[in-house]
């Protein structure tokens, strides 16, 4: 082995909070290197912020640190740990622009830590524009005309010379941040103001536009040996256009021939080779599809999103291999950790089509943009792998969990052919569904294919499932052959779709098929069709593999290659794709449950379809089904594997929502039984529930029609907070203040949720706080109490939480134990339930309960160092509380304060409602800890990305219900040195008060207004709180939107500025800044796991 | 439904292995090796490489024919596998160059082909229980098929050479020109190359660097060879086993030391069995685009396309004077090697690519770099004289 001397110890730089651009895969990506780093002997220093990750476990790294991200406490880390190395291209966008940081700042030379893998040259020259086009000139690889502007002048200028549309790019950015395609001067103006304000060096790219051509990337790897290899080519089905963590993408290429395909790769390992880059690097390419001309897009430079996918599309793990190389060793040095019998050093073949369809967040914010294109929206991703396209395509429409099982989205049955054609035309989220349907009225593929300028290829694949939709229709259950449906299976067709198709044509559509899922189940047994499951092993079957990785697909007397096993084995469903609501949160859950049951000495079964996570990492599980989340997909692993049960806790609703069906088809579900799920599940039964059990909860009702929500909210008194029933993280949940707010939600969600009964309850003012407690059946644990920063009515995915609790009662703790232990014992909960309580003076009042692991589990886990799933685990699996050396009840508090704060993505999202309410909106979390809550609240504010300047200037501007109160929190920030700025209303309210603040214009008022303010970034902070009504045409909105595109902390919610307040006021003049590493914190729990205690 | 529609068929192997498929290209039953393909493009290459003649040839990648057949991408004049087997096979081929489908491709030149095959299930049994004779049949029972194989000549004792090698030689300046008996010895390297089943690629590396590519029939004696006067030979890839052809081996053997010679695939191994060395057969062959490859003399390791069945026994080589200059860093087998003193090189793998990485055609360079060291050495020589 030729590694690199004098490596001992490595820093590694996470990502940060999930964002939109930026989500799970960084945990994957780290997690793995981590290991690999490890498994070299080197002592492995972390940095995170983002506590719901694996890779800030305290055994994933020698010395983890949930810390903030930025160069002031990374710097205070390298001081501590004295790194030999630092590895900058397994962190994402963040890692990789902090570590550029760093060195700039003179902090890596100070300290003598080296840049290991991808040198800083090698960074700057792929990130650069200029130097970047500067490169490909020397090799002579073709780049798109562009030019790097500084200004809009320098960019409309440049514009006109080569003709729109352009597509600008902003340098040092993710996700395409600030990016967008301009077909006027007009258009360019607006997009670059943005793209400048969010470039972190303040340069944006002017190009050249190739929309239409086909977008293709290559996975590459090379070592300071210069061996290169290509991983993987990725085609889009969405041609050039669409950021490519937005398109569809398919893998490998189909429509490239080779000479095409041998073209680009040289074209990537010519790239590779001239950065000198040591490690992974994505390359984008467009290539014309009427010759074969082709441009080079970008490059970059690090593991990233696409190689997270292009990991699970081979198994071949880029992050891993990453960690090597950087640390050293040669391609042809490392194993492949597949086939364990070959090296790294070949370039994977696989023998199946994989499909990536990434998951947009509209379903929460209905005023969004959903048209998509250069700049990232999507939270998250589904994979699926099939034998066919058709095939891998329908497994991943139903593993979006959008309401939808097949291309078949009612929304589109009532549009017009014109605005049909619109949805085809403009990519959007709906566009493959709106292609399906325009073949079900007839259009052509030529057609289709001209408006969308997707290839042909793809496009034909999508009619051959329309074609074969028509097939089933025209037939009756007893006409259906065997071969019918087997070539229907093939096409990936689910037993709900072919339930739903068959016969359609004498019975109509609108007539569903009732258990049609069923019956086509049934039939398709009768006739003896099972799916077989195949293995993915890197190799296309060249060589024996070792990694049980498998997926399901149809043959004709095809033959499975699952080895049968003896051992006790433990199905764990996962969390799907990550979703506002359901994030990374779930895979930190999920992994560990996979975890807890191998130590326990059952062989556990991972089934999820989330290409980004740990969770489907081929090494995690004894066995990882990639597949679909559905009824359908898991009862087939069921009857395959005949596992002892299912798990259903640990990720999130998904597994939840399936527990019902799973226990009707007679699948043991494993923990707190059915029953007790339904009843936390359904409103009526837990207020049974808690009436027995005399605890009080605020009046509330299901009601199943419009009429009744109004009488029932007349009963209990405006304002009533109301939400459809089964829902995920507050979807469509409001607030309402008044009958005729009451009237517009109605009309708002009955659209949302049609057959299903709205939940109207008193809305109760008061703190808001939350436990996670571990059930044995009969007694609970209480690891800690979590308090929320906002009032009720904020959601708890998007409020501060704080542990242990500042401002609760110790009579109102006391309830608050009684009462989960109360329902633990009366739900008899076996694993992990989470009850959410608002308390007003002493009283305790239950919000809801959620019979499940919640998100807040990984941020307690690491908080006070209980190993909250594994200990939830053992108690699914039969050990008691007490057996495992618990004392139940509440735990002693934790000795740090932890702060958690959400973080939002809201810049990415045109036009979304930002504003703090019961419907979640955030995308991902953080975590400030230290021994006094005000400083961990800092830590948290600024690791959830707030800049709060000395002397910064501040917007207010309030709903007149809030004047009052907001006039103290002002007054502090003015103390704290903010210049205040306020609209008219607000401005009279604090000048009464004796605070001196500039008057700003309402945009109704004319210029000179606030958007001016905003758009020259003359504000630091505003502080917003809309009035009223949901119309999103308001003012307030607007000023909302204003800041967020701009970058400017905005805050919603008066307890949010109030702590902001109270967090600025302790750091105050004073600017240590004390770093902690999470092993030495839970070394000062003296018990934090008696179970694995040595 | 959107079926393609095509004749039930069978794949059956000679260890009784049944597969179901249907029917495409020319609907007939033929016998053949058969053999598995790990490259996920290229499979006009495929067809057309002449090294496949003789096989049946089952691609692990599912989806074959998607950009349909280019016509300018042929390695050789025509289909040369003896079958195709294939999980799907597009209808509706999209690519600009596209010029037809690969069923009518298969049918012009009357090979059957077999679809909706679970094809990884074949690779699997392939790779437990080596490369065997198997029939591609329509319209029989499997037993019957059974019988076809058993009473059909197996592929180890038939010298495909023949058949696909050129019967006239010919010269190649992008297309092929009927050799003209006076033509003019000009200032350009003259590479003759020894037709066993020469793909078109090989033709294109050497016509690309500047060459007079002259091929001329396997046949050809040594003599034959010489009145070219040649700067150099190449011995082409080709199909079968090496050991057959005697008179290839001992033609090139008597021309070691009198010319540089170049090896490629089937011609590597000649040259391995004239230095003295001795072939032996793989369990189930190196097909693919992804096979990596180590240059021991930089240690660099290259992603190489492959297609043999046969390797060079690194053993037989002791003492020979060759030394092994690459091996397959999977396996181990020994991938390239050379002669200093006799200017020979040669690589088992095809550096030609098509299908497959362009990273491999240094060594064309290399080869030509010593041919043109020893033309000036030679040259000079005359000078002298």
């Amino acid at each position: 082995m030729s590694k690199s001397e004098g490596i001992k110890k490595v820093l590694l730089i996470g990502s940060g909070p999930i964002v939109i651009g930026q989500a799970a895969e960084f945990d994957y990506s780290g997690s793995q290197a981590c290991r690999a780093l490890k498994e070299e002997g080197i002592e492995v220093v972390l940095v995170n912020s983002n506590p719901a990750t694996i890779m800030t476990d305290p055994n994933m790294a020698d010395r983890v640190y949930i810390e903030p991200l930025t160069v002031e406490y990374l710097a205070k880390v390298i001081e501590q740990e004295r790194p030999d190395g630092l590895i900058a291209t397994l962190g994402g966008q963040t890692g990789l622009n902090l570590a550029t940081q760093l060195a700039m700042e003179g902090v890596l030379d100070q300290y003598d830590v080296r840049l290991l893998g991808t040198s800083l040259d090698a960074i700057r020259k792929a990130e650069d524009r200029d130097s970047f086009r500067r490169l490909m000139a020397e090799i002579g690889e073709p780049i798109p005309r562009s030019r790097a502007v500084r200004s809009i002048e320098e960019a409309v200028a440049f514009a006109e010379e080569i003709g729109y549309p352009v597509i600008v790019r902003p340098a040092y950015t993710l996700g395409g941040t600030g990016g967008g395609l301009a077909f006027s001067a007009d258009e360019l103006t607006a997009v670059c103001q943005r793209g400048l304000a969010l470039s972190f060096i303040g340069q944006v790219l002017v190009e050249e536009c190739v929309l239409g051509w086909k977008e293709v990337e290559y996975e590459v790897m090379r070592d300071r040996d210069d061996n290169c290899i290509t991983v993987c080519a990725m085609e889009n089905l969405d041609p050039m256009g669409v950021h490519t963590g937005e398109s569809i993408v398919v893998a490998p290429t189909q429509t490239l021939t080779d000479k095409e395909y041998q073209m680009l790769r040289s074209g990537a390992i010519k790239i590779i080779r001239a950065l000198k880059i040591e490690g992974g690097c994505n390359i984008q390419f467009a290539l014309d599809p009427r010759s074969s001309r082709y441009y080079v897009i970008e490059v970059n430079p690090r593991v990233s999103r696409s190689s997270a996918l292009a990991s699970k599309v081979t198994g071949y793990p880029i992050a891993r291999v990453a960690a090597k190389i950087a640390v050293g060793l040669r391609l042809d040095e490392i194993p492949n950790a597949v086939t364990r019998k070959t090296l790294a050093c070949f370039e994977p073949s696989i023998d199946y089509v994989v499909v990536k369809i990434p998951r947009w967040p509209f379903d929460k914010f209905p005023s969004a943009d959903r048209t998509i294109g250069t700049q990232m929206k999507s939270t998250g991703e589904v994979m699926a792998i099939g034998r066919r396209f058709e095939e891998a395509l329908l497994k991943a429409v139903r593993s979006l969990e959008i309401g939808v099982h097949h291309i078949l989205h009612p929304d589109l049955f009532k549009l017009s052919d014109l605005e049909l054609e619109e949805l085809i035309r403009i990519p959007n989220d709906l566009r493959l569904f709106a292609i399906a349907e325009g073949f079900r009225r007839g259009m052509t593929v030529r057609e289709i294919s001209e408006m969308s300028r997707i290839d042909p290829w793809f496009v034909q694949g999508i009619r051959n499932i329309v074609v074969a939709e028509r097939g089933l229709a025209a037939k009756n259950w007893s006409q259906v052959s065997r071969e019918n449906l087997l070539e229907v299976k093939r096409l990936g067709f689910s037993d709900k779709a072919i339930g739903q198709f068959v016969g359609v044509s004498e019975r109509g559509q609108s007539s569903p098929n009732v258990d049609g899922e069923e019956k086509a189940r049934q039939i398709r047994k009768q006739l003896g069709i099972s799916p077989v499951y195949k293995m993915v092993d890197t190799c296309a079957g060249e060589f024996e593999a070792e990694t049980p990785y498998f997926y399901s697909t149809y043959e004709s007397n095809g033959s499975d290659e699952v080895p049968p096993s003896q051992g006790k084995k433990v199905v764990v469903i996962g969390s799907g794709p990550i979703r506002i609501g359901q994030g990374i949160e779930f895979d930190y859950c999920s992994v560990h449950c996979v975890w807890a049951l191998q130590e326990l000495g059952y062989e556990a079964i991972m089934i999820n379809c989330n290409p980004e996570t740990v969770s489907t990492d081929f090494d995690i599980a004894d066995r990882l089904y990639f597949e679909p989340l559905t009824l359908e997909n898991v009862l087939e692993i069921v009857e395959k594997e005949k596992p002892v049960g299912v798990i259903v806790q640990f990720g999130g609703q998904t597994p939840v929502n399936l527990a019902e069906w799973l226990h009707k088809c007679g699948v043991k579900i494993l923990g707190t039984d059915f029953q007790s799920i339904d009843i936390a599940e359904d409103r009526r039964r837990t207020h049974q529930l808690l009436s027995s059990l005399g605890i009080p909860y605020p009046p509330g009702d299901a009601v199943s029609s419009a009429g009744e929500a109004l009488e029932t909210a007349r009963d209990i008194g405006y304002p009533v907070i109301v939400r459809p029933s089964y829902v995920l993280g507050g979807r469509a949940m409001d607030i309402v203040h008044s009958e005729e707010e009451m009237i517009s939600y109605l009309e708002y969600v009955v659209r949302v949720s049609p057959d299903k009964p709205i939940l109207v309850d008193r809305y109760v003012e008061g703190v808001e706080a939350e436990v996670d407690a571990i059930g044995d059946g009969d007694e609970c644990l209480i690891p800690g109490i979590m308090e929320h920063i906002e009032r009720t009515g904020v959601h708890s995915g998007d409020s501060i939480a704080v542990c242990p609790p500042q401002r609760i009662s110790e009579e109102a703790k006391k309830k608050i134990v009684a009462y989960t232990s109360a329902i633990c014992k009366a739900l008899r909960v076996q694993g992990l339930i989470n009850i959410q309580f608002v308390i007003v003076g002493d009283d305790v009042l239950v919000l809801e309960m959620n019979p499940r692991a919640s998100r807040t589990v990984p941020y307690l886990s690491k908080l006070t160092g209980v190993p909250v799933v594994p200990v939830a685990v053992r108690a699914i699996m039969g050990k008691s509380l007490r057996e495992q050396g618990y004392t139940p009840g509440l735990m002693p508090e934790p000795l740090m304060v932890g702060v958690k704060v959400p973080v939002f993505s809201m810049g990415k999202l045109l036009k979304a409602e930002i504003e703090l309410g019961p419907e979640m909106k955030s995308t991902g979390e953080v975590m400030g800890i230290d021994p006094e809550f005000p400083k961990a609240l800092y830590r948290g504010l600024v690791a959830a990305g707030y800049h709060l300047p000395r002397g910064g200037r501040l917007l207010v501007t309030v709903a007149d219900r809030h004047k009052a109160e907001i006039v103290p929190i002002v007054q502090r920030l003015e103390r704290l040195g903010f210049q205040v700025y306020a609209t008219r209303g607000t401005a009279a309210v604090l000048e009464k008060a004796g605070v001196f603040c500039q008057v700003v214009n309402k945009i109704e008022e004319g210029p000179p207004d606030v958007l001016q303010l905003l758009s020259r970034k003359a504000l630091d902070l505003v502080i917003n709180t809309p009035s009223a009504t949901r119309l999103s045409e308001r003012d307030d909105l607007i000023i909302r939107r204003f800041a967020v595109e701009h970058g400017i902390p905005c805050i919603t919610s008066l307890d949010t500025a109030r702590g902001v307040a109270t967090a600025l006021e302790t750091v105050e003049g004073e600017h240590r800044c004390e770093v902690r590493a999470l092993q030495d914190i839970h070394a000062l729990v003296s018990s934090a796991d008696p179970m694995t205690e040595t | 439904m959107p079926s393609k529609g095509g004749p039930e068929g069978f794949l059956v192997l000679e260890d009784g292995s049944v597969f179901e498929g249907k029917g495409f290209g020319s609907i007939r039953n033929v016998v053949g090796e058969v053999v598995f393909n790990t490259g996920m493009t290229g499979y006009e290459e495929v067809l057309t490489d002449p090294s496949y003649a003789g096989q049946i040839v089952v691609m692990t990648y599912p989806l074959i024919g998607n950009y349909g057949i280019t016509a300018e991408d042929n390695e050789s004049g025509r289909v040369q596998v003896a079958g195709f087997v294939v999980g799907e096979w597009c209808e509706f081929p999209s690519n600009f160059r596209n010029k037809k489908s690969i069923d009518q491709f298969l049918r012009d030149y009357e090979i059957p082909g077999l679809y909706q095959v679970d094809t990884r299930a074949v690779v699997l049994r392939l790779r437990r229980r080596g490369v065997m004779m198997g029939v591609i049949g329509y319209g029989a029972s499997p037993d019957d098929l059974m019988q076809l194989v058993a009473t059909s000549r197996r592929y180890d004792a038939v010298n495909y050479v023949q058949e696909v090698s050129t019967h006239l030689p010919y010269k190649w300046n992008g297309r092929l020109i009927p050799l003209n008996k006076q033509s003019p010895r000009g200032d350009r390297v003259r590479i003759v190359v020894g037709d066993l089943g020469t793909k078109f690629g090989i033709l294109r590396s050497l016509h690309r660097r500047g060459c007079e590519v002259i091929v001329v029939p396997w046949h050809w004696t040594g003599d034959q060879i010489l009145s070219l006067e040649p700067d150099a030979l190449l011995l082409s890839n080709g199909p079968g086993d090496p050991g057959l052809l005697r008179s290839v081996i001992r033609t090139a053997r008597s021309l070691l030391g009198k010319l540089p010679i170049f090896g490629i695939c089937l011609g590597h191994q000649i040259l391995g069995w004239a230095l003295g060395g001795k072939t032996f057969k793989l369990k189930f062959g190196h097909r693919g685009s992804n096979h990596p490859v180590k240059d021991l003399r930089t240690g660099r390791v290259y992603i190489t396309t492959q297609n043999h069945g046969y390797a060079v026994d690194e053993e037989s080589l002791k003492g020979t004077g060759a030394s092994v200059t690459h091996i397959n860093l999977n396996d181990g087998t020994v991938e390239g090697l050379c002669h200093d003193e006799l200017k020979i090189l040669s690589v088992q793998y095809h550096p030609e690519a098509s299908p497959g990485p362009w990273d491999n055609g240094y060594i064309f360079d290399e080869f030509l770099s010593l041919v043109g060291g020893i033309r000036g050495f030679w040259r000079k020589k005359e000078d002298e004289q």
